[in-house]
């Protein structure tokens, strides 16, 4: 049930929930990248799953950066700008490793729910191990490698752990359709059922695909 | 015909000599030194005003070659003192086409790949029908007694001239300014015929603040006695200093604070001390100075009339129930809208609101905000952020195209 999946594929440390996520993406659907950065995944999904995608993305420089690379993208809030989207405009709609960062995750994450048939959150566990034990043992707010930041120069102000977020999936009646977590090496996990304590102990990085 | 656009293409380009003396101005109006699409009493022009125009012309420049499937021409709409000549020698001032840096083979708009057509704007002074030229009816020249025209007249016109060189889609129509809202009006009006639109600094509408400025510089044109009711011609004259004194009043809003004071600061011009006078003693006088009687040779002060209306009427979302968005419902075009930091004519928040309706329409759209300090004038300047986006949307929508 929760052994590791046999397709493990090494892409840069961080950002393994990029590859993860380009397996859930089907073919040639439409799709929109909230938070999309310089356009990795965007340009992944375009050239791997054919999809018709867009981006928002706040800095300016990541947009630019997409536009000139030929992607659709949008200087653009999560926060604020998702409400212009019609209904079930998207196939899928994505928030990678952005959800921490946005100011009202709860209704980000209803608003891509909305614009959605399905919606990819994947965000850092805050419940890992070394994260409880930076905060336990030294008394520190902890900064790792997936985590590399100060207290103080933090983009991530509303970080949650993988019980955090199954407690909103239930709050706001999504469908968690499929989880898993992610490990440095671009293992993963799926399906945490029992196990929740022990991913949420862990897992470093996790990955859920929610409907309404 | 189209063949006929294209064949032409590549030869138009003006020698330096073509330079007119000014008296011979007026030529330009009836006989561009460019190419001429002639509209009979057969092909008619319903106007936005109700009135009907027939007998008019479009002045046009084409740039590269129209490819055997037709489909990549690029439409390049010119701003409110513009003309067709975007990337060759300007046959009034001698100098390089306004867009030159954005025009030509291996640039953004890259005229070995694309068959760019730019034509004058109707009611416009270098070869397109407006205020400036004859008459046929009455063999006069048409003053005032031309009717208003729209953004919508405008585009409508153009339609004609492309239907004239038998093109079906147009692979992009790109433009800013007054350009842009031809662009957006084009996406509007005729949707399947606009494969990708590139509107730049511009809005969906003309706010209040820049109807305003657009009233102080018709003010100044008709406050002028050589003015004459409009009809300065017959009698020989010419509001310069009307004319003059807008182009003043407007270039500043082309511009901005900080890049004035950049370019000038408070220094003075030729001088030590002030002259506790009404000369000319800053630079910044003398640099508008200049502008505006530069302006004054190449351009007709009727024509600045006509053309500041159309853009004070221009208001997209008005035809939709005042909602944006409803402008374009299910379209298929492909938008990227463009917007610089400094411009405070057509600030970011008005190209913004064009890239929420498009959004809101479910449309494929990407955004840019450049930063600059050069304000509205921007777009024509050497941007590089600008040429790069220009280049990746262009070349991913000419993907989708199926363009080689």
């Amino acid at each position: 049930m929760n052994a590791y999946s046999s397709d493990a594929v090494v892409v840069p440390t961080n950002r393994v929930d990029l590859l993860a996520i380009s397996q859930i993406v089907t073919q040639g659907s439409r799709v929109l990248d909230i938070g999309c950065g310089d356009g990795q995944l965007l340009k992944l999904l375009e050239e791997t799953r054919a999809v018709d995608g867009r981006g928002i993305e706040i800095s300016q420089k990541g947009v630019n950066e997409c536009v000139a690379r030929g992607l659709s993208v949008i200087q653009g809030d999560a926060d604020s700008d998702l409400t212009d989207y019609p209904d079930e405009t998207f196939d899928f709609v994505i928030l990678s490793q952005t959800l921490q960062a946005t100011h009202q995750p709860r209704v980000v994450v209803e608003q891509m729910l909305r614009i959605g048939r399905r919606a990819i959150v994947s965000f850092p566990n805050f419940g890992n191990w070394r994260v409880r034990a930076a905060l336990a043992l030294r008394g520190r707010m902890p900064v790792t490698r997936s985590l590399p930041y100060s207290w103080y120069d933090t983009p991530n102000i509303h970080f949650c752990t993988i019980r955090d977020f199954v407690m909103l999936c239930e709050e706001i009646d999504a469908t968690i359709e499929t989880s898993m977590v992610l490990h440095r090496d671009g293992r993963k996990s799926t399906a945490f059922g029992a196990m929740l304590w022990f991913w949420n102990l862990f897992g470093q990085q996790a990955v859920f695909v929610l409907k309404r | 015909m189209a063949a006929s656009g294209a064949d032409i293409a590549g030869n138009v380009a003006a020698p330096a000599a073509l330079a007119r003396p000014r008296a011979q101005r007026g030529n330009e109006a009836d006989f561009p030194t460019s190419l001429v699409a002639k509209f009979g009493p057969e092909r008619p022009l319903k106007l936005d005003s109700g009135a009907v125009l027939t007998d008019f012309q479009v002045g046009y420049q084409t740039y590269g070659t129209l490819n055997d499937e037709r489909s990549n021409a690029i439409l390049v709409c010119h701003a409110l003192t513009g003309d067709q000549h975007v990337a060759s020698t300007n046959p009034i001032t001698g100098k390089p086409g306004w867009w030159s840096e954005m025009v030509g083979p291996g640039k953004p708009i890259d005229t070995s790949r694309y068959f760019v057509i730019c034509a004058n704007v109707l009611g416009g002074c270098m070869g397109t029908t407006g205020p400036a030229s004859t008459n046929a009816a009455t063999d006069r020249v048409w003053g005032l007694d031309l009717p208003l025209i729209t953004v919508r007249d405008m585009v409508r016109a153009q339609a004609m001239l492309i239907d004239h060189l038998g093109i079906d889609t147009l692979f992009c129509v790109a433009g800013g300014s007054l350009g842009g809202m031809q662009v957006l009006q084009w996406a509007v009006l005729y949707p399947e015929r606009v494969f990708s639109a590139l509107p730049v600094a511009t809005g969906a509408r003309h706010s209040s603040q820049n109807i305003a400025f657009h009233e102080v510089g018709r003010q100044a044109i008709m406050a002028d006695p050589d003015w004459r009711n409009g009809r300065y011609f017959e009698m020989g004259v010419n509001p310069r200093k009307g004319l003059a004194v807008a182009r003043m009043a407007a270039h500043i809003t082309y511009l901005s604070e900080e890049a004035l004071h950049r370019k000038f600061g408070r220094n003075l011009q030729d001088r030590e001390k002030p002259t506790f006078g009404f000369d000319a003693d800053f630079q910044v006088e003398s640099y508008l100075r200049y502008q505006g009687s530069a302006f004054v040779d190449r351009f007709d002060a009727n024509s600045y009339l006509y053309l500041t209306r159309a853009m004070d009427y221009f208001d997209v979302a008005a035809d939709f129930g005042g909602r944006l968005a409803n402008a374009f419902l299910g379209t298929k075009t492909r938008f990227c809208v463009a917007s610089f930091t400094s411009d405070w004519l057509f600030p970011t928040i008005e190209n913004k609101a064009i890239v929420r309706a498009l959004n809101a329409a479910g449309a494929s759209v990407s955004f840019v905000e450049i930063e600059t300090d050069r304000g509205h004038d921007a777009f024509l300047l050497d941007e590089p952020e600008l040429f790069a986006t220009v280049r990746g949307f262009l070349s991913s929508a000419g993907q989708a195209r199926g363009l080689k």
